[in-house]
């Protein structure tokens, strides 16, 4: 974010970079259901970004410290794979990760009704295959559709995109040129029934009015996603869930 | 082992029974900030440092100045790293060891803040471009954990970052040696935080409130604008709770600066 560059990244004609228009999402691909090993699983691809989700429990919690008896303890993990992006990542858990599994962690709480299994815990395991800006909301809107396909009861499911600030412009799901010379990335996700927002974040320079500008767009956003979650569950579980 | 005190689960009773009443255990209206107090140049050696305490809560913020190889990407700029320790010594709910997920969200957080804000003149931290620059390092140090890191940390950060005095370079070495000039550091970027108890939005959560919350927003306002912005909690936000929240810590913020 806020590189300094002579990048013009939309044109006069309010096109960006890749040709988009300002409030357009890049192409959103999902499929559910992709794992054998997996109670549920999830294959998304959002531009050049390969996100892959996979669902496990609820099944004992493990370590029993983590364990409520008031429902089931979610256990996030957001990874990148070492060949995900440019300069090879070293493997393990960093502080942005840490960070992004937290609050994707505490906005799945929102819907998953995990109440009716006390004590258990419920895995959901998201590994950014091939990463291009937005990876946290390509990761959490995956989850959502591995955790439905895994048959655990939510009240809906948790659709993310972002909105940003590329020029002077306000626009929808940055692209990587725009994430990283662009002036503010704001991810964003909602429970697309109420609308409510379980998770948002902000960084770089935006004016009160843009930040509500933004937040606006990146609500749209979630709700194109949203449409793409249930086509790829109706995808597998029209006529019974057999492939 | 998590720490979880068996008397949360009534206390969170109060807190939110209070808050559907507009009310709070400490009396404070819904929008107020504790008592502040900010003392600069807590530990001297250190080339610059705060100590802040927000009601119960206290916070000390360290710089420290050592001289690194920029990132290759920025040869001109200066190294800006910010880390955040959640002791055991602060709370009975802090453990030793590698730090929490929470120890990391506010480091991140602060981080961001800071850095996006632009608060600190970084091309002015550069000692030979694409050899060595200046690394600053803010390090948050909780004392007594009583809610609301966020905001006391970033203030403490703030604070600390605006008291801090340059050190000597020389033949390759930093000496350790506090100049007159002072880190350039040009805004006063502070966090305001607020959370949901039931359907009641306050400012500023007592560690009480924090624990019967919601969800919490935390917002990093700089003088024009915002600069960070992040929720957690298990619950959630409307997004007219947002808006209102938001058009809040603008006013809130000019409070806390007045701070440093």
């Amino acid at each position: 974010m806020g590189m300094k560059s002579d990048i013009k990244l939309i044109d006069a004609k309010g096109k960006r970079l890749d040709g988009r228009a300002i409030d357009e999402m890049r192409p959103l691909k999902i499929e559910a259901g992709v794992l054998e090993q997996a109670d549920g699983s999830a294959y998304l691809e959002w531009g050049n970004n390969k996100v892959i989700a996979a669902v496990y429990g609820p099944r004992e919690c493990l370590p029993r410290h983590k364990a409520s008896p008031y429902g089931s303890t979610l256990m996030y993990r957001y990874n990148m794979a070492p060949f995900s992006v440019d300069d090879r990542k070293r493997p393990g858990r960093d502080r942005r990760s840490t960070e992004i599994s937290k609050i994707s962690e505490e906005a799945l709480n929102k819907v998953v009704l995990t109440e009716r299994f006390p004590n258990s815990m419920i895995n959901i395991n998201v590994e950014v295959l091939q990463a291009d800006a937005g990876t946290r909301c390509a990761a959490l809107t995956a989850a959502s559709v591995a955790l439905a396909d895994a048959g655990i009861p939510m009240k809906d499911m948790v659709a993310s995109c972002a909105a940003g600030k590329a020029g002077d412009h306000i626009v929808l799901d940055l692209g990587k040129l725009e994430d990283n010379f662009g002036k503010a990335d704001v991810p964003m996700a909602i429970v697309p029934h109420t609308g409510e927002i379980v998770l948002l974040q902000m960084d770089g320079d935006l004016s009160p009015k843009e930040f509500k500008t933004a937040m606006t767009l990146a609500t749209k956003g979630c709700m194109m996603a949203y449409e793409e979650q249930k086509k790829a569950l109706k995808a597998k579980y029209k006529g019974g869930g057999k492939k | 082992m998590t720490f979880i005190d068996p008397s949360w689960g009534v206390k969170s009773d109060y807190v939110h029974n209070l808050a559907a009443k507009g009310e709070r255990a400490d009396g404070r209206g819904m929008n107020d900030y504790r008592k502040i107090e900010v003392t600069t140049d807590f530990i001297p050696h250190a080339p610059g440092s705060a100590l802040v305490k927000m009601g119960d809560t206290q916070v000390i913020a360290g710089i420290s100045l050592q001289a690194g190889k920029p990132y290759s990407d920025r040869p001109n700029s200066g190294v800006l790293m910010t880390g955040a320790e959640l002791v055991p010594l602060a709370s009975p709910e802090f453990e030793a060891g590698p730090p929490s997920p929470k120890a990391v969200e506010i480091a991140r957080v602060v981080d961001r803040c800071i850095r996006e804000s632009d608060s600190i003149d970084m091309d002015k931290l550069c000692i030979e471009k694409g050899e060595a620059v200046w690394m600053v390092m803010v390090d948050m140090h909780v004392l007594n954990y009583a809610g609301n890191i966020f905001d006391a940390g970033c203030l403490a950060a703030t604070a600390a970052l605006h008291n801090t005095k340059m050190l000597k370079f020389e033949d390759g070495l930093v000496i350790k040696e506090k100049q007159k000039t002072k880190l350039p550091v040009k805004k006063k970027p502070v966090e305001c935080t607020f959370v949901k108890v039931g359907d009641a939005v306050m400012l500023d959560p007592s560690l009480d409130e924090e624990h019967a919350l919601d969800a919490r927003i935390t917002f990093g306002m700089v003088e024009k604008g915002l600069c960070a912005a992040q929720k957690g909690g298990k619950g959630s936000f409307t997004q007219p709770e947002i808006d209102s929240a938001f058009e809040l810590a603008m006013k809130k913020a000019g409070e806390l600066r007045k701070h440093i």
